[in-house]
Parts: structure tokens; sequence; C-alpha cells
């Protein structure tokens, strides 16, 4: 009998749990079926706002995917629903539970729109919700997100989060949360005070941001707090600003460098006025191109490696287009710098509508593998991947160079025909293959510098035309024939040009560090590294 | 060798004839279609953007010859290529009028193109449409302007970012230009008269494909933190875009936080970018390809199978052209005659059907009405609309907001036939090119 009663007893306990479970998932059902029935974001917003209020941590999912604009409602019954698209279909998904409900054409149902102010709502929303998940991770871009967002009303949460949580890096993240939501509050100033102290510690351009709009409203003496504040993170980041310039200088030149460096052997070393040298660069981006599209298609899992699998085939392709401009055409123009210029302008010209006519003239979509998207932080230097790969990139280029141009039996045949051509004949190097193949490799490396450029620029067929006269001012202002002049040519054109463009703005910049090359060039006709000695006279 | 067989004579007469039915068909040709131009950039810089609408304009010709052609006489266009450069675009102009004898010519994309072939469509009187957004300031009595004045673009795009998204804090970022400097000024003028203060206001430019972004980037990052909610109308054009988007996504600046609102950039621009880090950008225009209505389902089925590539996109200067292409039939057939003068006084007041599923009018201004339509660029680099104007909006040619146009007025019908009529003096005549 006892036996009998404690079972009704529990059955009983676990039917009001049920019944209020249930009365929970109607009512949060109830607001969910809403977003079929808003007529603006703000509605929206507005419902976004009340599921985060009822707290369920089961809402998040529902967030997330309204966030992607994956979530919709059925035309014929309003039911709302999280879909993933697939062609002209799409599965349906419970909102609250996440089950599957079965699939609908993509015109049976309406999406429900997001902007972006409903992007923000719905991010602070998870702040709220993910404040106590399991993975610390996720707990840290939860405390990010408050920090960036204060609001009063999540005060409380955070200080009961503060009390509970164990790794110190979300604790502290959590503490610069509170700091920035009890400047908001209506807490008394000295808790402001302390909050203002903190927060100057921080230093970087987010807290400014919140000091600065912060500083507006408030008076006495907390005012000379945050102004102090304010200034201290201002002169943190005049230094970081100055890092940052030689930081995008070193970056802008390693573009620079890598566009001429093939011209720093056809141009420098040979003396061939080439202007196709360019469109070396655009095969080279093409080549990357079709290798994607390729991988897309093929094997989708080899993405991260396009990159590698491009540029032996980038060099190949550029290399045998350039043995085939040399031995068709500029053999026959040595000698005649004007006929050389008109000429490999004309086989620029071809060569882009060329790849006109082949690939369209639109743009190429060259996407970046993962390894080079996004960024990192060096303290308040903000460094993006992309760009600290091609630094390095360039600068291994620049060392495989030197060392075939100075280490090697070719490299040493190379010199000698430039240097002296008719004593090296007469030493029985095949002179107008070693021209051949000495043009070959300045318009292979133009094309691994394609590969390179079209992570950071767009592929099109007017891709070389925007590096050409770059390379040869490189060239020419490094020294003619000299790979270490063009390295420092090129850091130093970079550097300048990246200084004086927070002053001078991005046309005026570009104008000045021309009108720099010029008088320089007055100066030194050689440039700056000159080579000395019989070769120069010849 | 059927030839073989017959006769000397008959042979000899059978080469008169076909001679004879070649000569009169080529008189049968030149008398019985009318002839379109299509001055277009299909080599150079401007070809990433000005080769669809060449195929675009022979899409459109081919459905009007299925259609039984225009006064019972087929359509021809007469492609020419002036290859992005400018004064070329003149002499192509001049060609295609004199040469051809072009009833009407679309074409130009750049504002330097159109100022270029100005003067051979007043010399040579013939009609130009042009149909890309561009700075205003301009009415011509032998140009039909489809394309957005800035009242129809940059305006209401600058209204949403103030009103819905709570923008205090303004990037203007643009090419060194005429359309950008001038598009510029007038957002500027309009800013200050919301009582948007100066310093709160950053205008920055850059030259023709500028690549290296990271210091404005940069520049931007650090204007956004001033504790007031910062966005960027950008004007860059064309190529540049690029690989200022992606410096924009590798620095992490989400549109959530600063948004970019863009004029020139549209479906075709971003089928060349990996969408993923540009989600919830903006762009604002007078046509999406995602607009939802049958009009633009139809026509883009119908452009699809036409360019036989079901992948290929529609953009805003597209529409531009059909709703052009659409009013000068409209006005021929009304005028019932390709004589331009008829033509141009028949197209004022013309109304057909747009592809955002309402009527675009032709106004004496030779501006058009259209919708306005905000969008958010998502995943699949198509544009989400999330705001558009209640109803259509007039093209306003002369600037309310700059101090030497606000007096200026333009209206193309008689008596008044003026493109820069100033309200003030009451006399015609002042700014522009008339």
């Amino acid at each position: 009998m006892k036996c009998f009663r404690a079972i009704s007893l529990v059955l009983g306990f676990l039917a009001t749990m049920l019944a209020t479970a249930l009365a929970d998932d109607a009512s949060i059902r109830a607001t969910i079926a809403k977003f079929a029935t808003a007529k603006n974001f703000s509605e929206t917003g507005e419902i976004v706002r009340e599921l985060a209020a009822i707290g369920d941590a089961r809402i998040e999912r529902l967030l997330l995917a309204l966030g992607e604009g994956d979530v919709a409602f059925r035309k014929s019954d309003s039911a709302v629903f999280i879909v993933q698209e697939k062609g002209q279909t799409a599965s349906l998904f419970d909102p609250l539970t996440g089950e599957a409900a079965g699939e609908a054409p993509k015109a049976a149902y309406t999406k429900v729109k997001v902007n972006n102010s409903l992007r923000r709502a719905i991010r602070d929303a998870i702040g709220a919700l993910t404040l106590g998940a399991e993975d610390p991770a996720v707990r840290l871009t939860a405390a990010t997100t408050m920090f960036l967002n204060p609001d009063p009303a999540n005060l409380e949460a955070i200080e009961a989060a503060i009390a509970s949580e164990t790794n110190a890096a979300v604790k502290a993240k959590l503490e610069d949360a509170r700091a920035s939501a009890v400047l908001v509050s209506d807490r008394p100033d000295s808790e402001k005070m302390t909050a203002v102290e903190l927060l100057g510690l921080r230093g970087d351009r987010n807290t400014l941001s919140l000091l600065t709009a912060y500083g507006g409203k408030a008076d006495g003496e907390l005012k000379d707090a945050v102004d102090r504040a304010v200034g201290r993170i201002q002169a943190s980041l005049a230094f970081w600003q100055a890092g940052e310039n030689v930081w995008y200088g070193i970056s802008l030149g390693s573009v620079l460098l890598l566009a001429a460096i093939g011209l720093a052997i056809t141009f420098g070393v040979m003396g061939v006025i080439n202007m196709a040298h360019g469109e070396m660069v655009m095969l080279g981006a093409y080549t990357t191109f079709v290798v994607q599209e390729i991988i897309r298609s093929q094997a989708p899992w080899l993405f991260d490696w396009s990159l590698a699998i491009a540029l032996p085939l980038a060099f190949l392709v550029a290399g045998a287009v350039g043995l085939a401009i040399e031995r068709g055409i500029i053999r026959f123009l040595y000698g005649r710098p004007l006929e050389t210029l008109l000429a490999t302008w004309g086989v620029s010209l071809i060569l882009q509508q060329a790849v006109r006519t082949i690939f369209g003239p639109t743009n190429q979509q060259v996407g970046n593998p993962s390894w080079m998207s996004g960024a990192f932080e060096l303290g308040q230097l903000s460094i993006t991947w992309n760009r600290l790969w091609i630094v390095v990139f360039t600068l291994a280029v620049f060392a495989i160079l030197l060392f075939v141009m100075k280490r090697t039996s070719w490299g040493l045949h190379m010199r000698a025909v430039t240097q002296n051509r008719r004593m090296a004949a007469s030493m029985g190097i095949r002179t107008p293959w070693v021209d051949a193949f000495t043009f070959a490799l300045g318009s292979g490396i133009a094309g691994i510098a394609g590969v390179a450029l079209s992570q950071i620029d767009n592929v099109s067929p007017n891709l070389g035309q925007g590096y050409i006269i770059d390379s040869f001012m490189v060239v020419v202002f490094g020294g003619v024939g000299n790979l270490w002049g063009t390295l420092v040519g090129a850091f130093s054109l970079g550097i300048v040009n990246k200084f004086l463009e927070p002053y001078a703005g991005a046309v005026l910049g570009k104008i000045i560090v021309l009108v720099l090359i010029i008088l320089f060039i007055q100066k030194r006709p050689r440039g700056l590294f000159a080579l000395k000695g019989r070769a120069v006279e010849a | 060798m059927r030839g073989y067989n017959l006769p000397f004579k008959g042979l000899i007469k059978a080469g008169a004839f076909a001679a004879g039915m070649l000569a009169a068909s080529s008189v049968f040709a030149q008398e019985d279609t009318i002839k379109v131009g299509v001055l277009h950039s299909l080599s150079g810089t401007m070809a990433i953007s000005e080769t669809t609408l060449k195929d675009t304009m022979l899409f459109l010709i081919d459905e009007q010859n299925k259609k039984g052609g225009l006064l019972g006489k087929k359509l021809e266009a007469v492609v020419v290529d002036p290859a992005s450069d400018w004064p070329l675009f003149a002499e192509k102009a001049r060609e295609l009028i004199s040469v051809n004898k072009v009833s009407a010519v679309f074409g130009c994309w750049t504002s330097v193109s159109r100022k270029s072939v100005l003067p051979v469509f007043e010399e040579l009187n013939n009609i130009l449409f042009y149909p890309v957004q561009y700075e205003g300031e301009e009415s011509q009595r032998n140009v039909f302007y489809t394309g957005a004045a800035p009242n129809q673009q940059a305006i209401p795009a600058v209204d949403y970012l103030m009103n819905d998204e709570g923008v205090e804090r303004w990037v203007l970022a643009g090419t060194d230009y005429v359309y950008p400097r001038t598009t510029n000024k007038i957002l500027e003028a309009y800013l200050q008269a919301k009582g948007v203060k100066a310093e709160d206001i950053m205008i920055n430019y850059t030259p023709f494909g500028h690549s290296d972004w990271q210091t404005i980037v940069s520049d931007i990052k650090k204007f956004g933190s001033a504790g007031k909610k910062t966005a960027v109308v950008s004007t860059i054009n064309g190529d540049a875009n690029v690989p200022f988007y992606k410096e924009l996504g590798n620095a992490g600046i989400k549109a959530e936080d600063i948004p970019v609102v863009a004029f020139s950039v549209g479906e075709e621009e971003l089928a060349g970018l990996d969408t993923a880090p540009l989600v919830g950008h903006l762009t604002a225009w007078n046509y999406f390809q995602s607009v939802d209505v049958p009009e633009n389902t139809a026509f883009i089925e119908a452009w699809r199978t036409f360019i036989k590539n079901d992948k290929r996109v529609t953009n805003d200067p597209m529409e531009a052209h059909v709703i052009g292409f659409n009013m000068w039939v409209k006005a021929v057939e009304k005028a019932g005659t390709t004589d331009p003068d008829a033509v141009i006084d028949a197209l004022i007041g013309v109304s057909v059907p747009n592809l955002t599923g309402g009527f675009s009018t032709m106004m004496p201004n030779h501006h058009i009405t259209k919708p306005v339509l905000i969008g958010e660029i998502q995943a699949d680099g198509q544009m989400e609309t999330v705001w558009q104007t209640s109803g259509l909006v007039v093209g306003d040619e002369w600037s309310d907001y700059l101090p030497d146009s606000k007096d200026l007025i333009s209206d193309w019908r008689a008596p008044m036939s003026c493109g820069n009529f100033n309200v003030a003096t009451g006399k015609c005549g002042g700014k522009g090119v008339n």
C-alpha cells in the first residue's frame, strides 16, 4: 500500500512537472509563432527580446538560425520552422527541439528577414543565454559580446556569473563586461570610478570607444577620470600606430617586391623592357583560379592545398608563355629598346584580350584557404594572415632566386652572359638559350607572384596593368641589375608610402612618392645600388 | 555539283539572279530594319561591367523581333567597341549616327564617357539612353537617364542608415573621379543639413584600381571607435571593391558594427567575391535580382535562356536598359516614326512596367521614376531587400543640396524646353552642359 502511495506521489509529481514544462513550451511556442506576423524589423526585434527574457537555453538554436536567415514560416498555416535550403527544396526543423519536420518546396514558405540591428539584438540575446554554457570558449564569446554591448539589465546576471566563474580568462573578460555595464547603469559614482579605472588599464580601441561615449555624459570628478583614461589609451594607441604603419609598409613593400622581382630579372638583368610583365602576373592568378575551380568540383577537401598546387603550375604556365615570347619576338629585337617596348606592349594587349575572351571580362572568384583568412592581434596591432603569409612567401622567393643566381652553374652562365656576351659565347655558353631561359625564369616568377596576389586583389584581365608601373618604379629605384636593390627599393617605397598615406591621403601620397623618385633619379640616375664596373658601360 | 549539269546560259542566269537577289536583299535590309546603336566597351577596364549591357541589348532586340519588330520592321543591333577609351566613345557615337544611321543609341557607363559623347548627340540630333546611376547635375535634350540620380540612391540609403541603424558618424569613401566627388559633396551637404557635425564626417578618396586598403580600413576602424555608431558610404568604383571588402573581412569589421553601404556594387561585382565575410553589408539600388515578382522571374529566365548560362546574374543597369528600351519602343509606336525629334517629344510621359512589380515613367526632366531598395548582401551573393521606399521616387537632376544647383529645374516640354531653368532668375541657362 505504502509502495503504491509512493508511486502515485511520484507519478503525480512527474505529471505536474510535465504540465509546467508543457505550459512553458506552449508559451515559448506562442511567442515563436509571432515571427510569422511581425510586420517590420523592430517587431521581430521585440520577439527576440521576449524570447531571450524567457531564458530557455533551447532558444539558442532558433536565434542562431534566425541570425543566419534560416528561419521561415509556412505560407499555408504560418507555422514557424528552421529551414535548411538545398536547391529548390528545404528541410524543415522544429524551432524548439530541432527535430526534423519534413521537407517543403522553397515557394511554400516565407523567410523571416533579418537586418543588422536585428542581428545585433540576436547577438546580445545569445550572449546572455550562453553566459552559463559548459564550454569556456562559448562563455568567453558571451562575455565579450556583453562587454561590447553594455546593458544595465544584464548587470546582475554578470555579477552572478563572476561569482561562479572558474576560468581566469573568462573571469577577466566578465569583470570588463561588468565595468562597461556599470558605466551605463544607475549605480553610485564610486562604483563607476572603479569601473573607469579598470577599463583604463585595458587600452584597446573598443574600450576607447566605450569610454568616449560615456565621457560625453559624465561630469565632475568622474569626467576627469574618464578623460585621464582616454588620454592614456590614446597615447598607447599612438605608439602602436607607428608600428602599424611600419607593418603596413612592409606588407605593401612585399607586394611591390613580389610583383617586381620577375621584372628585376627580365628588365634588371637582361635589359628587356617587358611591358607584358603584368600579364604574366595575371596568368599566374588565372592559373590559381583554374586550379581552384577544378578542386572545387573534383576534390573539395584539397582546397586548403590549392595554392601549393597552383604555385608550380603558375610557374610553368607563365614561364612557358615567357619562353614563347622570347623565342618568337624579343630575340629579334635585342638592342632595340623602343621596338621591344612597343612589341611587348602589344603582346600584353593580346594576352589581356585572350584571357577576356576565354574567361569573360568579369572578376573570377579565388578563395582564401582557411589558413589565410582572418587576423590575429599582436598587442594593439591587428595583423591579417594573408598579408603575413605574403611577406613570408615573398622573402622565400627572393632567397631562392638569390641562391639560383649566385650559387648554381646556371646562375653563373646567366651572369656571365649579361656581363660580357661575347666572352661568354667564346667560353662555349649557348647564349641564345641562356637568354631564353632567363626570360622564362623572370616570367615564371611573375606567375608565382600572381598566385599570391590573387589572394588580395581581384582576378580579372586587368590585374597586371595595376602592377606594371609600380614594378618598373621599384626596379629603377633600387638600381637596375641588382636584386638586393630591388628588395631595399620595394620595402622603402612601401614604408614611405604608408607613412605618407594617413597625412596626405592615398591619391596625394602616391603622387608625392612619384615626385620623390623623380628627384632621386635626377641625383642618382642608376638607382640606389648602381652596378659598378665594365658591365655598366657595355 | 548541280551547277555542273546546268547549261552554260542557265548558269549565268542563275548567277545573275542570285546576284540580283543579294543586291535586293541588302537594299531590303537597309530599308526595312530599324537600327539601334549599342555603345558599350567590350575591351579595356570597363569591359567588366559593360559587356553584360551589350548582351542585354542584343537580348532585348531579339525579344522585340520575336514579337514582330517595331512599326512592321525588324530591329537590327549595331554594336561598336569604344574600348574604355573616352575620346573613342565620341568617335564611335559619331560613326553610329552618321555612318550606320541608327535611330537611337543605348550606351556608356562612366560619367566621363557620357560627357564625351554629349556634344556628338547634340550636334547630330540623336537619342542616347544612359543606364547607370550617376551624380546628376545634368539634363540634356538628347539624353534619357534611366539610371538613378543621387536622390534615387544615395540619399535614401543615408536616410535608412540614419533612421533604422541609428548611424551618427559617417565615412564617405570613394574613388577619385567625378561621380564619387559630386555624390559625396551632395551627401556632405545633406548630412550637415540634417545636423551632423563636420567632425563626424570623414571623406576619403583613393585612386582607380586601388589595391592596398590596409591604412584606410584601419582609419575607418579608428574613426568608428569614437563611441558613436559609424557607417561607411562607399562610392568606390569597379575593381577596387574586391580588395576593399577582402581587407574589411580580414580585419574583422562586421556589418553589425560598421556597416558599409555601396552604390557601385551589384550582383555582377559580387560574383567575383567570396561573400561570406560581407554578409550584412548594404547596397542601394533600384532593382535586385532577388526581387520576387513574376515580371522579374520571367525576365531572369528569358535572359538565362538567351545567354545560355543558368547561373548568370542580373543587375540594376540591366533593368535600366530594359526600361529604357521598352520606353523607346513605346514612344516610337506612339510617334509612328523613329525620327529623333518626334521620339524625344513622345518619350516624355511614357510609362512602362519595371522589373520590381511597378511602373516607371519618363519625366519631363528626362529622368525616370523608380522605387529605391536597400539590400543586405547574403552569403550567396544576392541582396535581400531590407527596406524600400513606399512609392516611386522621381529622379532629381539638379540636387537641392548644392548651392549652385538648388534653383535649377529641367523641363523639356514646350514651351519651356530647358535643361537648366533657373527659378530664382526666371531664365533658362546656368550651370551645366547647355
